[in-house]
């Protein structure tokens, strides 16, 4: 595809992303602070998140799985995960984990499964679009242009 | 014989028989010519005389007569044919004019017998006129009398004087030998001379009411003739005489009950008094007509003037007592006044003298912290200053009550985050619920706003309040509290018929339900749970050592936040839900750690003095720490991570400039470790300034932070230019709190 056409696409699709409601401001700071020294900072962040959600959410499902839930543990955990997706601007995820850690200090089982699927399945959303972001954004490298802020 | 034309009468002269004719033809010629003269005489007196040419005729008639018999006078001796010619002459004119006369009679006289008719009419019609006229002089006499004793009545408003007056007054018109009234007794069974004319101080004699002679006369308007021999009636004392003609009537007592609006008094329930008169005895005189309408008349004059006495005297009455009322009214009043005004001169006061001392003791021990002290003395410090907070507050509270009393209070609005709110109600709570092994729960609805324009603290306060209460009167089982957003149906149908809530597009009502298992409360007490000072002393509960303002206060702030408070319980043992409906604003989502998107914008603002700036960094969760890691790096600070406290413990050291800890992750005791990094750097320039790193927070939490000793507090997420500016501020004023 062409490199224009390329950098048009990822700018639009960044901006989906933004006018959605999947990404907010603290996404566009984390690329402010990528730069000849950090050329990977964003996708290095965004790996750890992945990993750190992944397994966060595992564990959660597990905690709701046993006959005593340990609402404390779960509380922390999703703390956790509203910390990370807060860090790199995941703005729904966050605004679920809100609801979540409600749900667990009311320790209303119902509302914390039904939470744990919603952000599965958000964390899942993001995942995949940043996914393909970030396979624009190497397109357009190996194009050879550079990554429109 | 001698040839003469004499005749001769028949009959000698000096016969005794013609003597006597000859003198009765002389007197009657004389009355014969004298009567013409006499009428004339009188007919020319008298004016009216209606038939003057019948006199001519009459006259004529007579005078004709009269010279007749006065010609026939000479015929009785010898005369000549002369005389008896002119005497014929005479004879035949008076019988032609008599007959003429005659004729003319039959005409006249039943006129004048008719004029003699008339005349007789005339005279019994003048009669008759007369009489009546007498009569109705009489009347116009009766007339004027009850009009004189109506304006001695009504002239005064006493009760004595009027009866008085009417038994004088009427005594003096009808010329009666004795008037007497009599009044019913209290009970109504008795008639008691009250009254009379002649006698100066009646006894008290009574005679019972039910009598058919005072039946009778009660029972009719009109006066009734009585006998004598009636009780009522035996006024004077018994002699010889005939006594004269009584006649009693009644006069109505009318009370001020009887005067209904609509309707004119009904006549069974009156009461009613007698008035009996008497007529002189050994008098013929008997009661005519008028004067018994002159009595009916005054009696109910009297009536009349006893009633507006008896109005007067009650209205005076009722007047003297509402003077009365009046100034004792004012005197509680001006005392109630009096009271106030000592109390807000002592409130004042105190206000005063009670903070004073509270700031000097809260003041140092907070001094006091911050130097250095052992573990042990630190606690007692904290409890001091615990202690002396609570105290503050309480003196707070009593000052704004009266505060709010005076509606000098005004709240403090301002963007706040209203979980929050919910979850510091829930921290601060949970420790004392668990001690009781209460189960507490929050639930904030999903389109609760997350942020509200309201005031923060008295919210908090309020919520608190009613939590507190909760858990303080819960024994044991659940505590819920939820929160919703109240949509118009359900405000309407809340318990308060002057609540009207007003939706608008930029305010919305947060409504607040907390419900405990506890030990409920007697639907009849509830109304008084929100008066000051009126603790609930139900059994069974301890007392809780609470000054029992704290309800009254709630409503106060609820009020001023256009809200309405209540408490809805079962009855005692069934637990009770107490209901908070306040109005906030909305809020737009405000957070002021976020910039709008900028592309990145390098400056050269203070990049100096941050450049290789050493810096700790202790955060727990990995992906954040990268995050804040990365922004430091890219603004050339030299960053140490750090995951746990300890850590951070280990490797702080004097050479780092700055430490940001991330504050709200449970489980990580910050304050702790605040106050272990300022044991380790006794010396203030040696020690590293301390940034709470924090994604929420809240006012509370803020000064917690400024207590527990750390030099500055950040809201995540930062961006690069804040970090930049936070930075920059820190090292310029070695302080930096970001408003909340």
């Amino acid at each position: 595809m062409d490199l224009v056409q390329l950098q048009r696409q990822l700018v639009d699709y960044r901006t989906s992303l933004y006018h959605e409601g999947f990404l907010d401001e603290q996404f566009t700071q984390l690329q402010s602070l990528q730069d000849e020294n950090n050329p990977d900072f964003v996708v290095e962040v965004v790996s750890l998140f992945f990993e750190d959600s992944e397994r966060l959410l595992n564990e959660l499902s597990k905690a709701l799985e046993q006959q005593v839930i340990d609402f404390k543990r779960m509380d922390a955990q999703v703390h956790q995960l509203k910390g990370s997706s807060s860090s790199i601007g995941a703005h729904r995820v966050q605004k679920l984990c809100i609801v979540f850690r409600n749900y667990c200090e009311a320790q209303n089982v119902e509302g914390c499964l039904k939470c744990l699927q919603q952000v599965k399945h958000e964390y899942g959303i993001i995942k995949t679009k940043l996914e393909s972001m970030f396979q624009l954004e190497q397109q357009i490298l190996n194009a050879g242009g550079s990554i429109p802020v | 014989m001698e040839s003469c034309n004499c005749i001769e009468p028949q009959w000698p002269p000096d016969d005794l028989l013609m003597k006597y004719q000859y003198i009765s033809d002389f007197f009657i010629a004389l009355a014969y010519f004298s009567i013409p003269l006499e009428l004339i005489y009188f007919v020319k007196k008298s004016a009216v005389f209606p038939y003057r040419w019948v006199l001519v005729q009459f006259g004529a008639f007579i005078v004709l007569c009269g010279a007749t018999h006065l010609i026939n006078l000479w015929t009785f001796t010898v005369h000549s044919r002369t005389v008896a010619s002119v005497m014929t002459t005479a004879k035949v004119l008076t019988a032609a004019v008599s007959c003429i006369t005659a004729l003319m009679l039959v005409h006249i006289i039943p006129d004048l017998l008719s004029v003699k008719t008339r005349e007789l009419f005339l005279k019994n019609k003048a009669a008759e006129l007369d009489r009546e006229m007498g009569l109705i002089r009489t009347q116009e006499e009766t007339g004027r009398h009850v009009r004189m004793l109506t304006h001695e009545i009504r002239s005064t408003l006493d009760r004595h004087t009027i009866l008085k007056t009417t038994l004088v007054e009427l005594g003096r018109t009808l010329a009666l030998e004795e008037c007497a009234l009599w009044m019913p007794t209290r009970t109504g069974l008795e008639l008691q001379l009250s009254y009379t004319l002649r006698q100066q101080n009646p006894v008290g004699y009574t005679v019972p009411i039910h009598h058919p002679v005072i039946n009778q006369v009660f029972s009719s308007n009109r006066a009734v003739k009585i006998s004598p021999n009636c009780p009522v009636a035996r006024l004077r004392p018994a002699g010889k005489y005939m006594p004269g003609e009584v006649v009693a009537v009644r006069v109505p007592l009318l009370h001020l009950s009887n005067f209904h609006i609509n309707d004119w008094p009904e006549l069974s329930t009156k009461r009613y008094a007698l008035m009996v008169l008497m007529l002189p005895s050994d008098s013929a005189r008997q009661w005519h007509v008028h004067e018994l309408e002159l009595v009916e008349v005054v009696a109910d004059q009297v009536a009349v003037a006893l009633s507006h006495a008896a109005i007067l005297e009650e209205s005076m009455r009722a007047r003297d007592l509402l003077m009365e009322q009046n100034v004792a009214l004012d005197l509680a009043r001006r005392e109630a006044e009096t009271a106030i005004r000592a109390r807000n001169d002592f409130l004042a006061v105190m206000n005063h003298e009670m903070r004073t001392p509270m700031h000097a003791i809260i003041a140092l021990s907070s001094l006091l912290q911050e130097t250095e002290l052992t573990p042990e003395q630190r606690l007692m410090v904290e409890t001091i200053l615990k202690s002396s907070n609570l105290l503050a507050t309480l003196i707070n509270d009593v000052l704004d009550l009266s505060g709010l009393e005076d509606g000098s209070l005004q709240l403090d609005l301002g963007t706040f985050n209203l979980y929050a709110v919910f979850r510091e109600v829930l921290n601060l709570i949970k420790p004392i619920a668990s001690v009781k092994k209460l189960h507490v729960s929050l639930t904030l609805a999903p389109d609760l706003p997350e942020y509200a324009i309201g005031d923060e603290k008295r919210l908090m306060q309020t919520i608190l309040n009613i939590v507190g209460n909760a858990v303080k009167f819960s024994k044991e089982g659940s505590i819920s509290i939820t929160a919703f957003v109240a949509k118009l149906d359900t405000l309407r149908d809340s318990k308060a018929p002057e609540f009207l809530p007003v939706l608008s597009d930029n305010h919305f009502y947060l409504r607040v339900q907390v419900k405990d298992s506890g030990s409920g409360i007697n639907p009849l007490d509830i109304p008084k749970l929100f008066t000051k000072f009126a603790q609930n002393q139900s059994t069974g509960t301890r007392n809780s050592g609470g000054s029992g303002l704290g309800l009254a206060i709630c409503k106060r702030f609820v009020n001023l936040m256009e809200g309405h408070i209540w408490i809805e319980s079962e009855g005692l043992g069934k637990g009770c839900t107490a209901i908070l409906i306040v109005k906030l604003g909305m809020a737009e989502r405000v957070n002021e750690s976020k910039l709008p998107y900028m592309p990145k914008m390098p400056t050269n603002h203070g990049q100096t003095a941050i450049a290789g700036l050493k810096v700790l960094v202790m955060d727990e969760n990995g992906v954040s720490r990268m995050v804040t890691k990365g922004l430091l790096l890219h603004l050339g600070c030299d960053v140490t991570m750090v995951g746990s406290s300890d850590e951070c413990l280990r490797l702080v050291s004097h050479e780092h400039k700055v430490v940001f800890m991330d504050i709200c992750v449970p489980g990580i005791d910050s304050y702790g470790i605040t106050i272990r990094i300022h044991e380790k750097f006794t010396k203030r320039h040696e020690r590293p300034l301390l940034v709470a790193l924090t994604g929420n927070t809240d006012k509370v939490k803020k000064e917690n932070c400024m207590r527990a000793g750390m030099d500055g507090l950040i809201l995540k997420p930062v961006s690069l230019d804040k970090m930049r500016s936070v930075l920059t501020d820190l090292l310029e004023h070695r302080v930096f709190f970001e408003a909340i």
